[in-house]
């Protein structure tokens, strides 16, 4: 699983650094960074809501 | 116990993702997904947005890839109005005629209210639908002199921050003394007020319409409460929505300025609601709250949906911290749990005057709220401190 992010969407409104902080993070600079760009299979669910809440739908798993 | 079939009446946010998430949890019985426009469901947060400055078409607001929506296998019914419905005998009438649920999901939303007293006239607009945006949008495209903004909530401010985009003059009017003072408070409201003029709006606050007037049928001019008149060829008229819960008068459910439910969310035997439509005790702030959010239409959608699938032994409150934003030229506003009925506020980082911070609000000793201007790190770690039940002299004293 990769979990990638459009940048020209993301809008850092922090959502999913919220519900995954392991994996996102958006830092002082206003700009999210993906921590960790492949999870673990196990945490899809978790990633599936990173994507459903994201309010610019700017995140995207790709198999 | 278990369903064989679940409708789900509403199918924008909340709807849609009650649908998903009955899937996810492996419900593989019929579900009917209801729903009056005749769009698939779509993302409403662009529509005074991107969408309104013509960055964006409808395409790019889908709220479900046409693959993944097809996957759902659903029952479309869209362009269907719910009418009515009957608790003893399950009966759901619609444009289309009736049927018999077995369980339902309540989520028609809201719709926006109207002036009281003033007809409809070409170039009055309200925006809630991507009809209205495509109808708004047009307008705008050809020009106008200058546009009326009839309150200065949250779409409100969106449209004038979108219009000054567009390089359109603006005047935006509320009765109130600042933009969103009645959320936000006195002193932010007038930092937004101060946000609205720097990007060259013409804010009038404190006065109401009094009237609207017409040439040939168009709509010509605002003229104020205190006698003063706008002239303005669109005007948008944003001042809150009104649950819809009309089609439910009689059923036999509870309603009181939305579909009453039990702190699961649940409405009756078999029948649940979600989204702007829902109210219900939120436990974690002993409040019964009616949210309009974008982010709690999904929280509830899904949460609505999944109580379907238990007994009431194992079903859980919802609780939720709502969170929302609201971006407005380049400020970024967000607010998480709640603000408005704190006892205590502290500015926990930055200043008003870099229009940049992050105020978090207490009660009882609580932290209940933050409310955040371009500070989306620290609300979201505010909001999980809120979640954690932090004290507010904790919250205060972190260090992030």
């Amino acid at each position: 699983m990769k979990i990638v992010v459009d940048f020209d969407l993301c809008e850092s409104n922090a959502v999913c650094m919220q519900i995954a902080p392991d994996v996102f993070e958006v830092r002082d600079d206003d700009f999210l960074y993906v921590l960790n760009e492949n999870p673990d299979e196990s945490d899809r669910e978790r990633m599936e809501e990173c994507v459903q809440r994201c309010p610019k739908q700017a995140i995207s798993i790709e198999d | 116990m278990a369903a064989q079939s679940i409708h789900i009446v509403g199918a924008s946010l909340a709807g849609i993702r009650a649908a998903e998430a009955l899937r996810r949890r492996e419900f593989d019985g019929r579900i009917v997904l209801i729903g009056d426009e005749p769009h698939r469901p779509y993302d409403r947060p662009p529509l005074s947005k991107q969408v309104l400055a013509g960055d964006w078409d409808a395409d790019r607001i889908e709220l479900t890839k046409p693959e993944k929506f097809d996957a759902l296998d659903l029952d479309l019914r869209l362009g269907v109005r719910a009418t009515g419905f009957d608790l003893p005998t399950r009966t759901l009438s619609t444009s289309d005629g009736d049927d018999t649920i077995d369980a339902m999901v309540v989520a028609t939303g809201a719709r926006c209210r109207t002036l009281p007293g003033i007809e409809d006239m070409a170039g009055l607009h309200v925006l809630r639908t991507l009809d209205h945006t495509n109808a708004l949008r047009a307008e705008l495209d050809a020009g106008p002199s200058r546009v009326a903004v009839v309150g200065a909530g949250f779409i409100g401010s969106e449209v004038a921050a979108t219009c000054r985009s567009r390089g359109l003059d603006v005047t935006m009017i509320d009765p109130m003394p600042t933009p969103l003072g009645r959320v936000l408070g006195e002193e932010i409201g007038s930092l937004m007020a101060d946000v609205h003029v720097e990007h060259g709006v013409d804010l009038r606050t404190g006065v109401g319409v009094d009237r609207l007037e017409a040439n040939d049928g168009h709509v010509a001019r605002v003229v104020l409460s205190d006698g003063a008149v706008v002239e303005a060829d669109v005007v948008v008229v944003g001042i809150g929505v009104i649950p819809n819960t009309e089609w439910l008068e009689g059923s036999g459910l509870t309603i009181n300025n939305g579909v009453v439910c039990d702190a699961t969310m649940l409405a009756a035997p078999g029948v649940t609601a979600a989204g702007d439509v829902a109210r219900w005790p939120n436990v974690r702030f002993d409040e019964v709250m009616r949210i309009e959010h974008w982010d709690n239409a999904i929280e509830q959608g899904v949460h609505a949906a999944e109580r379907l699938l238990v007994d009431d032994a194992n079903a859980l409150p919802f609780e939720p911290v709502p969170w929302f934003w609201s971006d407005q030229y380049d400020r970024k506003l967000q607010m998480a749990g709640r603000i408005g009925s704190a006892d205590d506020i502290h500015l926990a980082t930055g200043s008003l005057e870099e229009q940049r911070f992050a105020q978090l609000h207490g009660r009882n000793g609580r932290l209940v709220g933050v409310l955040g201007l371009n500070r989306p790190r620290h609300v979201m770690q505010y909001k999980t401190m809120i979640q954690n039940g932090t004290s507010f002299e904790d919250a205060v004293a972190a260090e992030i």
